[in-house]
Formats: structure tokens, sequence, C-alpha cells
């Protein structure tokens, strides 16, 4: 029997017609995955009421005014997300805004949330957000006594 | 309108909080963002939705609420407590009375300080609350319920002056680490409840006994139930003065629950957090308590003096005990006018720990001379003692009104900020106010 039979070639073309259909198949996943990777919200249903609520929720709390990210306070630069969703998991990040040191102090900081806090090991994070807390909170000079400062006159009765 | 929709976002988290991220950041970037980026990936990857942005989030309670979705800082005020308070902290709740709202002799329960560590506790049943005495210093375990306290033991009704030991922080330079306070993390207000060693004595106190520890019903700011939050206490001596009080009442009140509701320790003259909240159990130790922030450097000072941002070791560390001599003007309010040549009045209070105060002065001149204030005796031992005297400013100009108390054992407050210390403890440093005359 020839290799080139007609039941050979039926069937060759059959083989061909299924791989064609799972290249095409293959293919259509890709671009799913990356219409997923570019813009997720386009393969999802409009979603409903609470759901649009709670987008532009989450834009409020992304505001950003006057380069402070406003729902937390943080000095937006670079690695203020690290920042923001690494401490705020157990407080406030006005603990954050309201102190300042520099690297060491802030690492000083960290190793003690981590001994006693239950912080868990920052990884590679843990160098990016160092250097955006000293720098954006770091030591500033002061005397030993400050000028009294934001006082609000009034007349005394 | 802003708060019911926060409130879903909350009931979406408690409900399926990686679903919640997977649609909120899903939805949420339309551009190649990191954001956007992660969560899908993290869809594909079927993973670790939570984690997209954040390194070993798997050693993160999976119930979290990713930073960007949580409760502005804008609009709050602390439950039971009066909205004029300064608020430094909202996790945990901590924050200080404005010293102008201090003026009354007594201070109001709504906006006495609050100072937390952890999380007070939820759903109180007064009736099933229960305080337990026990430790190796203690000749057996007993429990009272609060009506047993106030039925099988005197009660008493004291005065008693709380600070914070960090009161003043916020002046220490290099910048001491936690709550920036001022001024206002102290009060005097008047607690009710039964004497700590009526209690103690009730149960035994061994005399190898050293110290008491307290614990309270807060929890844990990382969610670990199992955690202490605090732990503090005092020496025996401290333990068994009179006016050390196991109380249930503020100013013939309720506890508010930011200050411990339904049952407190209140030991007044030492740093406010000896003073157990949301009391349960009391161990009474054969050596220093060693509960969580009696170790380290929490609530400790250098042994000697040190300079300005020093590395201290540890074992350099003492456990503070009486707070120092201290004063507030309560009136007037930083920042008044005074039209034309006339006198007012300027007060206030002052105390010394476990001391009294001797004398009081204020500087109109930034010091160069005082004038000595009249000064009432202490409604109680450990209770704030009040001052007063009439002021005259010479001629038109900015001045600044400063006290000045002195202890009984004749020391003054600094008029600089005192010895710098790691965690920026004790600054009892003289209280100014700015004040200006104006001719008219």
């Amino acid at each position: 029997m020839s290799e080139y039979s007609p039941e050979n070639i039926k069937y060759a073309k059959g083989v061909v017609k299924y791989f064609n259909r799972l290249l095409a198949l293959i293919g259509v996943l890709i671009i799913f995955i990356i219409i997923q990777l570019v813009n997720p919200g386009l393969l999802k249903p409009q979603s409903k009421g609470e759901l649009t609520q709670l987008t532009e929720e989450v834009d409020a709390e992304n505001l950003i005014e006057n380069g402070i990210h406003v729902s937390s306070g943080l000095i937006v630069d670079e690695g203020y997300e690290l920042v923001l969703n690494t401490c705020s998991g157990c407080h406030s990040l006005k603990l954050v805004t309201q102190n300042k040191g520099n690297k060491a102090d802030w690492k000083e900081v960290i190793v003690w949330m981590q001994e006693t806090q239950k912080l868990w090991d920052l990884g590679s994070t843990e160098g990016p957000i160092i250097a955006y807390l000293a720098k954006n909170y770091g030591q500033s000079k002061k005397g030993r006594r400050m000028n009294l400062e934001n006082i609000e006159w009034y007349e005394l009765e | 309108m802003k708060k019911k929709k926060k409130v879903g976002v909350r009931e979406l988290y408690n409900k399926d909080s990686l679903k919640a991220n997977k649609e909120l950041w899903g939805e949420q970037e339309s551009d190649f963002s990191r954001r956007g980026f992660l969560s899908s990936s993290a869809l594909l990857a079927m993973g670790t939705l939570l984690g997209g942005k954040i390194v070993f989030g798997e050693n993160m309670p999976s119930d979290l609420i990713p930073a960007g979705l949580k409760d502005s800082d804008k609009e709050f005020s602390i439950p039971g407590k009066s909205g004029d308070l300064i608020i430094l902290n909202d996790k945990p709740w901590n924050a200080e009375t404005p010293p102008h709202l201090l003026d009354d002799k007594v201070t109001p329960s709504d906006i006495m300080f609050v100072r937390n560590n952890g999380v007070p506790p939820e759903n109180i049943n007064v009736s099933t609350w229960k305080l337990t005495i026990e430790g190796e210093s203690a000749e057996t375990t007993k429990s009272y319920t609060i009506a047993e306290l106030k039925s099988k033991f005197n009660q008493y009704t004291y005065k008693l002056t709380l600070e914070c030991g960090g009161n003043g922080r916020s002046e220490f330079n290099p910048v001491a680490k936690g709550n920036q306070w001022t001024l206002g993390a102290v009060g005097c207000s008047a607690w009710t409840g039964v004497r700590l060693k009526d209690v103690l004595d009730d149960v035994g106190v061994k005399s190898n006994a050293v110290y008491i520890g307290y614990y309270g019903a807060d929890t844990h700011l990382s969610g670990d139930h199992n955690k202490v939050v605090i732990s503090r206490g005092v020496p025996i001596a401290k333990a068994m003065e009179e006016e050390g009080l196991i109380a249930w009442s503020l100013n013939g009140e309720d506890i508010p629950v930011m200050n411990g509701y339904p049952l407190r320790l209140v030991i007044g003259g030492w740093p406010a957090s000896v003073s157990g909240k949301w009391l349960t159990k009391i161990a009474i130790r054969d050596k220093v308590h060693d509960g969580p922030k009696m170790d380290g450097y929490s609530y400790r000072v250098p042994k000697y003096p040190v300079a300005p941002g020093t590395k201290v070791p540890e074992e350099d560390m003492k456990i503070i005990e009486s707070m120092p001599v201290k004063s507030l003007i309560t009136f007037p309010k930083s920042g008044a006018i005074v039209k034309g040549n006339r006198s007012f009045e300027v007060r206030g209070h002052a105390w010394a720990g476990d001391l009294t105060v001797n004398e009081m002065y204020v500087s109109i001149d930034f010091g160069a001379t005082w004038k000595k204030c009249s000064l009432e005796k202490p409604a109680n031992r450990l209770a704030w003692q009040h001052w007063k005297i009439q002021v005259n400013l010479p001629e038109e100009g900015y001045y600044e009104i400063w006290s000045k108390a002195v202890d009984s054992e004749g020391k003054a407050q600094p008029l600089i900020v005192p010895g710098w210390n790691p965690k920026g403890y004790l600054n009892n440093a003289s209280h100014r106010i700015a004040c200006k005359r104006i001719d008219v």
C-alpha cells in the first residue's frame, strides 16, 4: 500500500484539521490571557451597582493631592505603596507619619516589630520600605526647645 | 453616603477577601499598571491574589483589608469620647486633651486622654466579668465578679493623676519613636472602686512577693488572640498603697470603654501604663513582673544621663517609677490677646508623681524673673494641685507665660527639654503659652 493512499491522505487531513482547531483554541486562549493582562475589566460583565460604588470608593481611597496620599497621609514617593500595604495591616499610618528617623532608626523599629509585634519577614521589600521612610520621614534638626507654633490668636474676655 | 459604601467594602471583605480583591482590583485599572498586572497574573496562577502587592503575604492573616480600602482617617472621633480630643493614632486609638480643656479641677470623663496598645474588648458582660488573683506569691487563687468586689470590700473614691509615660515625647531631639504626645496625655479624675491592697490581702500575699502584674481583655493588633497586648505592674509596696484602686467608676459613672470599662487598675503617680485597663487578672509575682512592655526599652530610661541619640544597651535601662514634677497652664488658652493695661488670672494644675508640689511659679519674661502662685493642697495624695495668679503684661507686645512647679524634694521643672532617652519618656519641661498685649 502506497504512503499516499487515499486513506492515509484522508487520515493526515483529519490530523491537520484537528491540529488547526487546537491551534485556534490556543490562540483564543492567548488572546484572552493578553486581554486579561492588559485590561482585566474588558472581559468582565458590567458590574452591578455595588461594585461600581466600590470602584468609586477605591478611587477615593487612592486620591492623591499635593503629593500626599489623602486617605493615609503618606507622602507620595517611590515605595509609598509598599509602606501603605505593609504597615497598615496592623496599625494606623499616623504612627508612621508622626515619626522620624534615619535608615538605622527605621530598621530598628522594623526589627522591634518583628521581634515583639508579629511583623513578618519583609524580604526584598525591606530595603525600599526603609529607603522611603528615611527619605520622607527623616530626622530633622531642631533645638532643645522649639518656638511656639500654630498659635490661634483670640481676644481674652 | 460615603460611610455606607465603606461598610460595603468591609462586608465584601468579611465574606470573601480573595474574591473581593479580585473583583476590586481586577476592575480598577485600564492601563498596564502594576496592580492590574499582578491581580491578573495572580488570577491566572490561581494563586495568592491577596499577596499581589505584599511580599510574603502568605504570612499575613487572609482577612486583612488592603490599605487602599481602609477607612479614611478623616471625620472620626473615638467612641464615647469628646470630638475635641487630638487624635494621634486610630489603630490603636491614642488621643490627647488640649491643655485648655483640662481647666476643670476634676477632668471630665469624655476628655480624659486615651492611650490604647491594642484593641479594646467588645460585647462586655458586666455581670459575668471576673477578676482573678493568682501567681507564685499568692497564698491561693481567687476570682471575684464585680458585684462581689462591691459587696465584699469597702469602696473608696480618690482623685488620681494619670499621665502617660510618653507625654511630651514630641519635643525630644532626635525624635523618639512612638505616639508623638505633646502636653495632654494627663488627667486627674475621681475614680471609685475597692483598694487593690484589700483584694490582695484577701487572697494572701506571700512574704517573698516582689511585684504585681495585670492582664486585661484587650487583644493584639496583629489579630493573634493568644498574644498579650501589654501586661505591666508595680512593686508590692506601691500596690499596697491606700490610693491604689481596682475601679469600676469614673466621676460617678461607668468608665468609658476606651478608658478600661468595666474594670481597671488605677495607680496614681506612676506612668499610666501600670494602671491596667479591662482588668481580668492580677498576678502576684516573686520577681519583677515580666509581661509585655515591662522589658526592653518600654517604659524604661537609661540608668545614667546620656547624650541625645545615644545607643543605650538594654541592660543599662531601668523601669520608670514615679513621674516627675510637672504643671499645665489651663487658663488662658494659648493665643490670648489682652486689650490694654489690665490684669487677668492665669491658672492650672501641678503634680509630682509620688510626691507633692510645694511651690508654683510663672514667668512672663522667658524665665528671667518668676512670680509665685497661690497653690492648693491636693484633694488626696496622688491628686494634682490647683494654682493661680493674677498677671499683668507691662507693655504692648508678644509674651510667653511659662509655668514651673517645684516638688517636695526641691526639684523643679526644667525650662528646656530634659535628658534625652531612647523612647522619649518623662518630658516635664515648663509649659509655655503665647499671649499678646494690644493697646487701643
